[in-house]
């Protein structure tokens, strides 16, 4: 890992339980800005747990508890005083599931900038459009911005839920599984978005797709039950892994 | 005979597939399983007809014992009518009053049934814990099984003479007293249907609002209630069909008199407690017995046209829930 000084996201010590199930067990790791990290790992591993972390939607289950530090720009996350909506307002999230709003997909874009007290149209306006030209998705839909989303076909809803985190302007971009409910042709569409949009966003994704992580991701980090087991540029980490366990998956002896 | 031939038909058709090759034994064994699907089908819809036919039974009697009426008295007369007198010489059959005591209670225990109910459902569903909802669901619930006798006795013997007391009132059994008790019976109703439907809202969504950083008040009001506005809108109508349709409450504390009401604090006789209090003393088949069933028409048509609304409110915003793939 080079310590440029362009680290956007630092993980120290962190740790997290579930009621007494211990998910987590100290996590180190730093992310660096306007990059694609990949997530990898077997199922139950911890990384989707982890990745939630990220912007403090663990927080919403109730008895779970965390340890550690995760220092964004320098600032602690769990610092008491930290508000979670300001954290989600600046790391935004894709589900694994596309979950648009039965509303028009105009106002799917426009829900985050409402809440931040956007309300003029004509700014409004320019922000959907922004988002859905980022997110790939403008040229299919600019004629029935004002239809329900719902009509969309699944591949559609997927960037239509990234051109909603985009609208917010966040600086990290979290991905749980984005394509896992997608067809293979909607995938490659949503994985050439996501080599787009490491211009302006850092983007961290969750992945089961070994081949999705090696064509998207710059870096890639490995869990094993709740543990960081590797870390390191994705070329080198599937090439030439560090360590048996990430070798063993990597190589499809089990997970 | 009718045997006879599905026999035949059973017969000849496996014989149709043996021809068609391969794959006939799972064929043959899909012919039995359909057959038995049939017969399920049948015993479904004879069971489905059956209360269909009973239903429709019900309300062929109740439009013929209820028309005989209008041979002498003309359908304004009787909707419209200010007076109903109906044991006088000559006799009096407006229900106007009565229509308008039956609105006015519905009126005002909506009007405090449906924010309570509502602010309930709010409460059950995204204020207490999951522990709490767990338990004091199902004594909401419990209270809609509270017989509705015993809730006129408790508006009877102790809330109306507080009322008249506090009030100064000449009586305490009126609109207001009967709507407070109406309202109780309502609330539950209300408070259960709606919970269900805020709890309908996928969590996708509501995960969705919050990591857009929406507070839990903006996806509230943003996302979890627009998406169950159909199901409250359907309770609120089926709670006050319950207040239109519930007699014993109103027979006990509305008061009683045929009047056209000029305050909350006038008695007044609904239909339901008209039928309810003069059925049993009417010679069959007279003037007055007519006139009842055709009170009994009334209430029919205003309750089926709350429901119809109600059918038509939860279509019309109806949400298809969850991103479909």
């Amino acid at each position: 890992m080079n310590h440029n000084g362009n680290t956007i996201i630092e993980v120290r010590d962190l740790d997290f339980f579930y009621g007494d199930f211990q998910a987590l067990s100290n996590i180190a790791m730093e992310i660096e800005r306007n990059r694609v990290t990949a997530l990898i790992g077997p199922s139950g591993c911890g990384k989707s747990t982890f990745l939630r972390l990220l912007n403090r939607m663990n927080e919403l289950i109730p008895g779970t508890r965390v340890k550690g530090q995760v220092l964004f720009d320098g600032v602690d996350l769990y610092a008491p005083g930290v508000d979670p909506v300001e954290v989600r307002r600046r790391v935004g999230m894709v589900f694994q599931k596309p979950n648009p709003f039965p509303k028009t997909i105009y106002n799917n874009v426009a829900y985050g900038p409402r809440l931040h007290g956007k309300k003029e149209r004509a700014e409004l306006d320019g922000v959907v459009e922004r988002s859905l030209k980022a997110s790939a998705l403008w040229d299919e839909v600019k004629d029935i911005l004002h239809q329900s989303a719902l009509g969309l076909s699944g591949g559609q809803q997927q960037r239509l839920c990234i051109a909603r985190a985009i609208a917010m302007s966040p600086e990290v971009l979290l991905m749980d599984e984005p394509t896992s409910a997608l067809d293979p042709i909607a995938t490659s569409r949503i994985e050439e978005l996501i080599k787009q949009l490491k211009e302006d966003y850092t983007v961290i994704i969750v992945t089961h797709n070994m081949q999705q992580a090696a064509r998207v991701s710059d870096e890639t980090a490995f869990f094993y039950l709740g543990r960081l087991v590797e870390m390191g540029p994705t070329e080198g980490l599937f090439t030439r892994p560090q360590k048996e366990q990430t070798e063993d998956y990597i190589t499809g002896r089990f997970g | 005979m009718l045997k006879l031939f599905q026999a035949q038909a059973v017969a000849k058709e496996p014989l149709g597939e043996l021809v068609r090759a391969d794959g006939q034994p799972q064929a043959q064994k899909r012919r039995t399983s359909s057959e038995r699907d049939k017969i399920v089908r049948r015993i479904f819809v004879a069971a489905g007809l059956f209360s269909l036919v009973i239903m429709g039974l019900i309300v062929l009697f109740l439009f013929k014992e209820g028309v005989g009426l209008f041979a002498t008295v003309s359908v304004s007369d009787f909707l419209f009518g200010q007076f109903w007198y109906p044991t006088y010489d000559p006799a009096d059959f407006g229900i106007l009053p009565l229509i308008l005591g039956s609105v006015a209670v519905t009126v005002v225990s909506s009007a405090i049934a449906v924010p309570l109910g509502v602010g309930t459902a709010l409460y059950l569903g995204e204020v207490a814990g999951h522990r709490t909802r767990e338990i004091l669901k199902p004594v909401v619930e419990l209270l809609a099984g509270l017989p509705s006798v015993v809730l006129g006795f408790v508006g009877m013997v102790v809330l109306a003479p507080l009322l008249q007391e506090w009030w100064d009132i000449p009586t305490g059994l009126n609109i207001f007293n009967a709507s407070l008790m109406l309202a109780l019976m309502a609330i539950p109703t209300i408070a259960s249907i709606s919970e269900d439907a805020l709890h309908a809202v996928p969590q996708e969504l509501v995960d969705a609002s919050l990591a857009l950083g929406a507070t839990r008040l903006e996806t509230l009001s943003r996302v979890v209630v627009p998406g169950a506005l159909s199901g409250i809108g359907t309770a609120v109508i089926l709670g006050m069909s319950r207040a239109m349709g519930e007699t014993m409450v109103v027979l006990m504390v509305a008061g009683g008199a045929a009047q056209i009401p000029g305050s909350i604090f006038d008695s007044v006789r609904p239909l339901p407690a008209t039928i309810a209090a003069e059925m049993g003393e009417t010679p069959f088949g007279s003037e007055h017995y007519h006139a009842l069933f055709a009170i009994g028409i009334v209430l029919f048509l205003l309750t089926l046209g709350f429901n119809l609304v109600a059918a038509w409110v939860s279509n019309r915003f109806h949400q298809k829930g969850a991103a479909t793939l």
